[in-house]
């Protein structure tokens, strides 16, 4: 582990903490130190609040002072994608259409997050709306990989990804709607976990596709995940689609579930477009389940290939409404050169908006237009069905699945121009969104060319437990995440 | 050739509530504009919609009410149109799968005089759904202000078939619909508050034809008479487009009530594509039978149901009845004094001639009358004792109305009951009347009725006129029989 205090994993900080090694004020600057001497490289930020932050410090330790700390989250920086609303600060979801919103009121993760004692530190960067893979599409500019500065952080979490690995926050939230966390997580070597859908409440993130958009922890181990996973979950009836289910200690679990577990290798995740380093690095995770004891069994989900294509139809879909409401009248970006309201509409969009989330509502708005209703939304939501009967088959059978998190490691800036080409950076991700299931991608080697790699770890709904433990068990016996980038 | 019409209503009612729809501010009218918002209301970016489940009872209840089917599941969509008064851009409501289907509304049409019933129509119902209601936009010179307190208001939409023919049974739908919904305490259906609101689809076909014809949807029919005559007035529109050879186009059209005039608002060409779906942020609810049960038990009876039960039950007269049965409170006060009386038709003259003349003159709702059943009932009882006469009770009536005191302390206090309780000076006076008028007794004995009446005019004038009509007369038909 490193001695640096902003390259320590939480389970770590709160034991110094609370032995009053130091403060969290301490802590705090050190990781404001760190932001300042990285972020001119990096760019994971789309803001911070300097003062806010230190604050909320001074506050945490004031608590703790008084012997009332609030758990291991307490004096702890999170930093928080911009896409989850703060009281007070900013919420720009990296798009000019927002670029000068100020949210009034709290999410319900926030409100989790303040209540657990954490100290909220700046707004992360994304893609425009979470629509992406790489965060070059924010209008704030592209977050860099802290593991070579000319790629990609992947996406669209890519700041809360790159910020983590930069050592600029402790642990940071982000939001997955096909992969969002996972992929930037398998990018930027450190621990991405999508919850179950349902499991944390989605009030106050700001809308992607409803029925896919899950808000998830990004931590430096497992156990960081699952602390932060605890502090963000559980029923909100804020959200109707939130689901009512007992919250466990998922830290605490971590330590009573030993497997061995019975682990199901999809074999449709490891066919053509798998870059070669990371099939041979996700072999080996293979290798040391089997030597634990654990049970491995190839299993089929024969409905992958129809998983880009539905999720393409779902998201854009429900996309294209979500994002109705950005039209410059109460709020947000509006066009100083429009004529008449419908000019006012168009206008303030198409300035607003940038390519790719135009792109999406176009295809979108299309999908479900009359008379293509029936043909695309309709069909894809029976394919939907189809895909998650594939999982809950194999998990007859199996515990988890094990697969790679992302094809390929980080690309270049600008290599893929082409928006299809981005789209497959998804594929093995996506297929986790449609059925709703939990998902975690743990570091699990590099490339030759030094760059992390992945592995996605896909579990039963709303059994984050286990998924967690079997994750913890394989980094336990690792150390990749005891290597930190050179900045 | 002869043509007729064919009106199929589409009414919103807003849901009577204490807050919104989809999140926990409060419902209302009247306010400082843009007071009654919060996050969800403005669709600042990452709220959700929470249902009220308040509002879902209510529209339950009123399906119940109407006798329509109501669906296992609640399910909701998203209507998808851009408009600043829609805050998402998007209207939360139900597409495919209503909550009430079916269902009917019974109507009566105007009787060949005001004494006489008309005839009672059913006018089926296609559907009730919920949605939420939008905002208001204020029109200026250079701009325009919107404001969203009335945004995300439970709103009920009931959809007729089109099974209506004239401007009268569309009226006589909608002041029936309203009683309904007022009686279920659904609503207010204060039209002036925009609490009921009607679109008419309107058509005509030649008689015989089963066919529909080409619909016009009419827009902004603000009052109920503005629902009668804008009706009217678009069937004479249509009639006279067809008559001059020219042919109907499928179009809305808004309804201006204070010219009487109605303007092309858009045609079918450009009629929106809602791209209905699924609102994927809101899970469907299960409606079980124990939930229908527990809301079935607070339907009150209907208004059509109330008259035909005074008719028979109290033998009021029917001109009685309708005044009595529309109002449920009025319909519960009367019930209560006719209980207490023992004389409904007497108790509801009092109240439907006198209650509510008074009630009118003094801008007072019933509820805050401080002449209570009890007070009818008292009234009704110390005229047919003969205690007091009726003017009397008119004057004791009034005095009621303003103090609330008992009608027999202030026919005592004001000197106002019938006085000659000394059987014998009345009985001599009967007596000396008989004795004046011998012609008048023999017309009576020759079975002359009427006679009996010119002895009544001496003993009253000689009683001072406080004497008891009926005791006289009694007394008088004693004397005339002793007589032999």
């Amino acid at each position: 582990m490193s001695s640096e205090l902003f390259f320590q994993p939480i389970a770590q900080l709160a034991a110094a903490l609370d032995a009053k090694k130091f403060s969290s004020v301490e802590l705090t600057r050190a990781v404001i130190a760190r932001t300042k001497a990285v972020e001119a490289r990096v760019h994971a930020f789309n803001s911070f609040d300097e003062a806010a932050v230190l604050a909320q410090a001074a506050a945490s330790d004031a608590r703790r002072a008084a012997g009332q700390a609030r758990g291991p989250l307490n004096g702890i920086p999170i930093g928080l994608k911009d896409v989850i609303a703060v009281a007070g600060q900013p919420l720009t979801a990296s798009s000019k259409i927002l670029a000068n919103f100020v949210s009034p009121y709290d999410a319900t993760v926030t409100v989790k997050l303040k209540h657990a004692g954490a100290v909220l530190w700046g707004r992360l960067n994304c893609d425009e709306f979470a629509m992406g893979s790489s965060t070059e599409n924010s209008a704030n500019g592209p977050t860099s990989n802290p593991w070579d500065l000319a790629r990609v952080p992947g996406g669209s979490s890519g700041g809360s990804a790159a910020a983590l690995a930069a050592g600029e926050a402790s642990a940071t939230l982000g939001s997955d709607t096909g992969g969002s966390i996972r992929q930037p997580a398998a990018l930027c070597g450190v621990v991405g976990l999508k919850p179950t859908y349902g499991l944390v409440s989605r009030y106050g993130l700001v809308a992607f596709a409803s029925s896919l958009d899950q808000i998830g922890p990004l931590a430096r181990t497992v156990e960081d995940a699952a602390i932060m996973l605890g502090a963000i979950a559980g029923h909100d009836e804020r959200d109707s689609t939130s689901f009512r289910t007992e919250i466990p200690d998922y830290r605490a679990e971590l330590k009573t579930r030993r497997g061995p577990w019975r682990l199901g290798i999809p074999k449709e995740y490891f066919g053509e477009g798998l870059d070669p380093e990371i099939g041979a690095a996700v072999e080996q995770v293979i290798a040391f389940y089997q030597k634990q004891g654990c049970e491995i069994k190839e299993v089929s989900l024969p409905h992958t290939r129809y998983c880009l294509d539905t999720y393409y139809v779902i998201a854009t879909a429900e996309a294209s409404s979500n994002l109705a409401r950005f039209d410059g009248i109460r709020y947000g970006h509006r066009s100083k050169n429009a004529t008449d309201i419908v000019d006012l509409y168009f206008q303030s969009r198409a300035e607003g908006f940038g390519a790719e989330v135009k792109r999406r509502i176009i295809l979108g708005t299309y999908v479900l237009s009359s008379g293509y209703y029936d043909a695309y939304y309709l069909r894809a939501q029976k394919v939907r069905t189809l895909i998650r009967q594939d999982f809950m088959n194999a998990f007859r059978e199996v515990d988890a699945l094990l697969t790679p998190t992302s094809p390929m490691p980080a690309f270049k800036l600008g290599e893929k121009a082409d928006p299809l080409a981005l789209y497959l950076c998804d594929i093995y991700t996506i297929g986790v969104n449609l059925a709703g299931l939990p998902g975690i991608s743990v570091p699990c080697g590099f490339t030759q060319s030094g760059l992390p790699i992945g592995a996605q770890l896909i579990g039963q709904p709303f059994c984050e437990t286990d998924l967690l433990a079997i994750a913890h068990a394989y980094e336990q016996a690792h150390g990749w995440n005891t290597k930190f980038p050179f900045l | 050739m002869n043509y007729e019409a064919v009106i199929g209503l589409e009414v919103h009612v807003q849901v009577k509530t204490r807050s919104k729809m989809f999140t926990r501010v409060a419902a209302g009218y009247g306010h400082e504009p843009n007071t009654l918002t919060d996050p969800v209301v403005l669709a600042l970016p990452g709220t959700l919609p929470l249902m009220n489940k308040a509002a879902l009872d209510a529209i339950i209840k009123a399906g119940l009410l109407l006798g329509c089917e109501i669906a296992p599941v609640c399910k909701w969509d998203r209507k998808n149109y851009f408009y600043p008064d829609s805050p998402k851009n998007y209207q939360i409501s139900q597409y495919d799968q209503p909550i009430c289907l079916c269902g009917t509304v019974e109507i009566e049409l105007p009787g060949p005089a005001r004494n006489v019933m008309g005839e009672h129509k059913t006018i089926p119902l296609t559907r009730i759904h919920l949605e939420e209601d939008v905002g208001k936009l204020n029109h200026g010179a250079t701009d325009s202000l919107v404001d969203y307190n009335r945004a995300g208001t439970p709103l009920m939409e009931i959809v007729s078939e089109p099974a209506m023919h004239t401007a009268e049974e569309a009226y006589a739908y909608l002041t029936s619909l309203r009683a309904t919904m007022i009686y279920g305490g659904i609503s207010d259906c204060d039209m002036e508050k925009g609490q009921l609101r009607c679109d008419a689809n309107i058509s005509i076909r030649h008689v015989g034809e089963t066919k529909l014809g080409v619909k016009v949807e009419l827009k902004n029919l603000n009052s109920i008479s503005f629902v009668r005559d804008g009706i009217s007035h678009e069937i004479k529109r249509q009639l006279a487009v067809v008559e001059r050879g020219g042919t109907l186009v499928q179009e809305t059209r808004d309804y201006d009530g204070q010219t009487g005039t109605s303007q092309s608002l858009r045609s079918k060409e450009m009629a929106h594509d809602y791209r209905y779906f699924p609102d994927p942020d809101l899970m469907p609810v299960q409606v079980d039978e124990a939930w229908k049960q527990r809301l079935r038990a607070e339907c009150p009876e209907l208004p059509f149901d109330k008259q035909r039960r005074f008719l028979e039950q109290y033998q009021l007269p029917y001109t009685l009845t309708s005044v009595l049965v529309w109002d449920r409170t009025l319909a519960d006060y009367f019930e209560e004094a006719a209980k207490l009386s023992g004389k409904p038709q007497a108790a509801g003259n009092w109240i439907a001639n006198d209650l509510l003349r008074e009630l009118g003159a003094a801008h007072h709702a019933l509820a805050d009358s401080k002449v209570r059943p009890a007070h009818v009932a008292a009234l009704v009882q110390l005229v047919d004792s003969g205690a007091v006469l009726t003017n009397a009770a008119k004057e004791i009536f009034v005095e009621m109305f303003a103090t609330g005191e008992q009608p027999d302390a202030i026919a005592d206090r004001k000197g106002l009951k019938a006085a000659p309780t000394d059987v014998g000076e009345l009985e001599q006076w009967c007596c000396d009347a008989i004795a004046a008028n011998a012609k008048a007794v023999d017309e009576f004995k020759a079975g002359k009725e009427s006679a009996i009446n010119a002895f009544k005019g001496p003993v009253m004038k000689a009683a001072k006129g406080k004497a008891n009509p009926k005791v006289i007369d009694e007394t008088l038909r004693r004397l005339l029989a002793a007589q032999g």
